[in-house]
């Protein structure tokens, strides 16, 4: 296990710039998530730590070793691949021992890490059969199975999970969760899968066109997004944004409500903000007060209700657990407690 | 039913009369190498002679030099198969897998090799392999088949390549191989059926070339079967029995082969590879 440093990493193609200097450091031991939407440059990113990209500038340190120009082969670490890459003409067995057989290792003890790896994994009945007679999921296991059988300095994770039905990915998801917890091995994942994202990372690193956004703990980027992007990316349904202008301690929407504010942020009157709400704070105000919104469409997901309305003439979500909500008529009213509102400014940036 | 069954039989009927049209060549080979000569004129078009001998092939085996030129190809068709194949395998990687700066320049000038008739160059290659004592033989003779067969090889190797996923020798290296063990242990064994389409479509190219072979070797000891075959025609007559043996004979090395590799050639080897 090792500790991964990394700064002013960039990358391109030809002309084509795909990372603007990336700086992340990874704590041994620690779960990192990369999200962020498809093309962002995540991959590009991870396949650079594993030495799969060449690096146009900057430098990336695995415990503390400079290791730009090393073969991957040399760098120890493993990695679960997107299209888990399991070799044809090999068995699960053999897939899974390639790597120490590589190393020469002695043929008992590689014998006893494959047992072990197949164990943890429920892999034991398939270890003699090749992947094309596996199903999905077992090959996503095996591909696991791959990574774990010997102990290297990082996981490396490139959306594993993205091929397999909503209900493995769960499972495997809960896996992957109790596997760091028993291994603690330093991990970087790729997903751009928000659930994910929140359930398994110690931190997560938005990133968005090749620049990373914000880096903080699953709840940070919860609660205080940096800014309009990783507000809008972080949750479930999305984050509701509104047009406003500061006015002394209240912003303003475009209809001229006065919405007040927990804080008093450093703006002058009249400045353009942007107040943002997730759907799972607005509060349905059924007695009258609030703003007055259209609701345009009633979706139930079992657990919650989730309400489209129209505020304004825009499109605004609310999520409710609250079953009244089915019966809303063609209006309701809405507010917006004070300590659940982020605000944004021109550039985009939180300012509150 | 009725509609079900007659798109059936046309269906099988025009497999059929594919067959029979490709095989009827063999199929007249055949029937000539065992007829005999009194019969060979005298008894008009017929699908079969009223009886048949081995005598053609007797004779062939046992006073012609046939055994020579049988042994002679199979030394330039093999070596050059497995030299070509080698070769291709090599180059297509590098074609499918590598970024370089003349690639392109590679590529085109190995088309450009592809589009002249050979005819131009038996001159001008007599004249570069008679100095250096490789007319009339057999070296000769596989140097320049893997010469022409080497660019049409690579292109095929480089296609099978192509359908191997990036990813599994990625992951081979991550997994601690260096850039060749991935390629002897992970690459290599998927693209068999790549090496056997290859090593097939050499072997039957040097097997059956006769311009190079007619040209580059004079006399029999180096002389490979195509042009044997050439010393039945007499200048007063073509004797087609013992010719015809002979074809038969040499037919069976090239089907052997073909029977060996055929194995590979129809498996999908990389089923399994990735998600699915
Ligand atoms: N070999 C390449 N040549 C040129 N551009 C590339 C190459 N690989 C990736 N890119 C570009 O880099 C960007 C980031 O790609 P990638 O890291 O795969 O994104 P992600 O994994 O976040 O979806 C994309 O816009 C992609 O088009
Ligand atoms: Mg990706």
């Amino acid at each position: 296990m090792a500790s991964i440093q990394i700064e002013k990493l960039e990358k391109s193609y030809g002309h084509v710039s795909v990372l603007h200097g990336v700086d992340l450091d990874i704590a041994d031991g620690e779960f990192i998530v990369l999200v962020g939407p498809s093309g962002c440059g995540k991959s590009t990113l991870l396949r650079m730590i594993a030495g799969l990209e060449d690096v146009s500038s900057g430098e990336i340190r695995i415990a503390g070793n400079r290791v730009n120009d090393l073969h991957p082969k040399d760098r120890d670490i493993a990695m679960v691949f997107q299209s888990y890459a399991l070799y044809p003409h090999m068995t699960v067995a053999q897939n899974m021992s390639y790597s120490l057989r590589l190393r020469n290792i002695a043929k008992d003890t590689i014998g006893s890490a494959v047992a072990a790896a197949a164990s943890k994994l429920g892999l034991d009945p398939l270890l003699e059969r090749r992947p094309k007679a596996l199903s999905g999921g077992q090959r996503q296991r095996v591909a696991m199975g791959r990574a774990i059988v010997r102990q290297p300095k990082a996981f490396l994770f490139d959306e594993p999970l993205s091929n397999l039905d909503a209900r493995l990915r769960e499972q495997m998801r809960a896996e992957i969760k109790k596997m760091h917890g028993d291994l603690k091995a330093t991990s970087i994942y790729v997903t751009h899968d928000q659930i994910e994202a929140m359930t398994l990372a110690d931190r997560i690193v938005a990133m968005h066109g090749g620049v990373v956004q914000q880096i903080g703990s699953p709840l940070e980027l919860y609660d205080r997004p940096a800014n309009l992007f990783v507000a809008g990316f972080i949750g479930s349904p999305g984050m509701n944004f509104l047009a406003a202008t500061y006015a002394g301690g209240s912003v303003r929407l475009a209809d001229g409500t006065l919405v007040a504010l927990e804080t008093v942020p450093a703006l002058a009157d009249g400045e353009s903000v942007t107040l943002g709400i997730r759907p799972e704070h607005v509060v349905i105000a059924n007695d009258g007060s609030g703003m007055r919104a259209a609701v345009e469409l009633v979706e139930p997901t079992g657990f919650g209700i989730i309400l489209h309305l129209s505020l304004h003439g825009l499109p605004f979500k609310i999520f409710t657990l609250d079953r009244e909500a089915l019966n809303s008529g063609k209006e309701i009213g809405v507010r917006f407690p004070a300590q659940y509102l982020h605000l944004f400014g021109t550039d985009e940036q939180r300012i509150a | 039913m009725k509609r079900s069954v007659l798109p059936t039989i046309a269906h099988r009927l025009a497999i059929l009369c594919y067959i029979a049209f490709a095989l009827f060549p063999l199929f007249w080979l055949l029937k000539v190498s065992v007829t005999p000569n009194d019969l060979l004129y005298s008894e008009g078009v017929r699908l079969w002679p009223s009886r048949t001998t081995w005598d053609h092939y007797a004779f062939v085996l046992q006073h012609s030099a046939f055994p020579t030129f049988f042994k002679n190809s199979v030394i330039v068709a093999a070596s050059t198969a497995v030299v070509v194949t080698i070769c291709a395998s090599l180059s297509g990687y590098a074609l499918s897998r590598f970024s370089f700066r003349a690639k392109y320049l590679i590529v085109a000038l190995m088309l450009l090799t592809q589009m002249f008739p050979l005819v131009m160059l038996v001159a001008p290659i007599f004249k570069i392999l008679s100095p250096l004592g490789l007319t009339n033989s057999l070296t000769g003779l596989v140097i320049v088949y893997t010469a022409f067969n080497v660019p049409f090889a690579t292109f095929l190797m480089q296609s099978f390549f192509d359908g191997i996923p990036k990813d599994l020798e990625e992951a081979a290296m991550i997994d601690g191989a260096t850039k060749f063990i991935a390629f002897r242990q992970i690459i290599l064994p998927l693209t068999l059926p790549g090496i056997a389409a290859t090593l097939g479509f050499v072997f039957t190219a040097a097997w059956s070339e006769l311009l190079f072979a007619l040209m580059l070797i004079n006399g029999n000891s180096a002389a490979t079967f195509p042009v044997g075959l050439l010393t039945f025609v007499s200048k007063f007559s073509v004797d087609f029995g013992q010719m015809m043996a002979a074809g038969v004979m040499a037919l069976i090395p090239a089907a052997l082969f073909f029977l060996l590799i055929q194995r590979y050639l129809v498996q999908g080897l990389t089923a399994g590879a990735v998600k699915g």
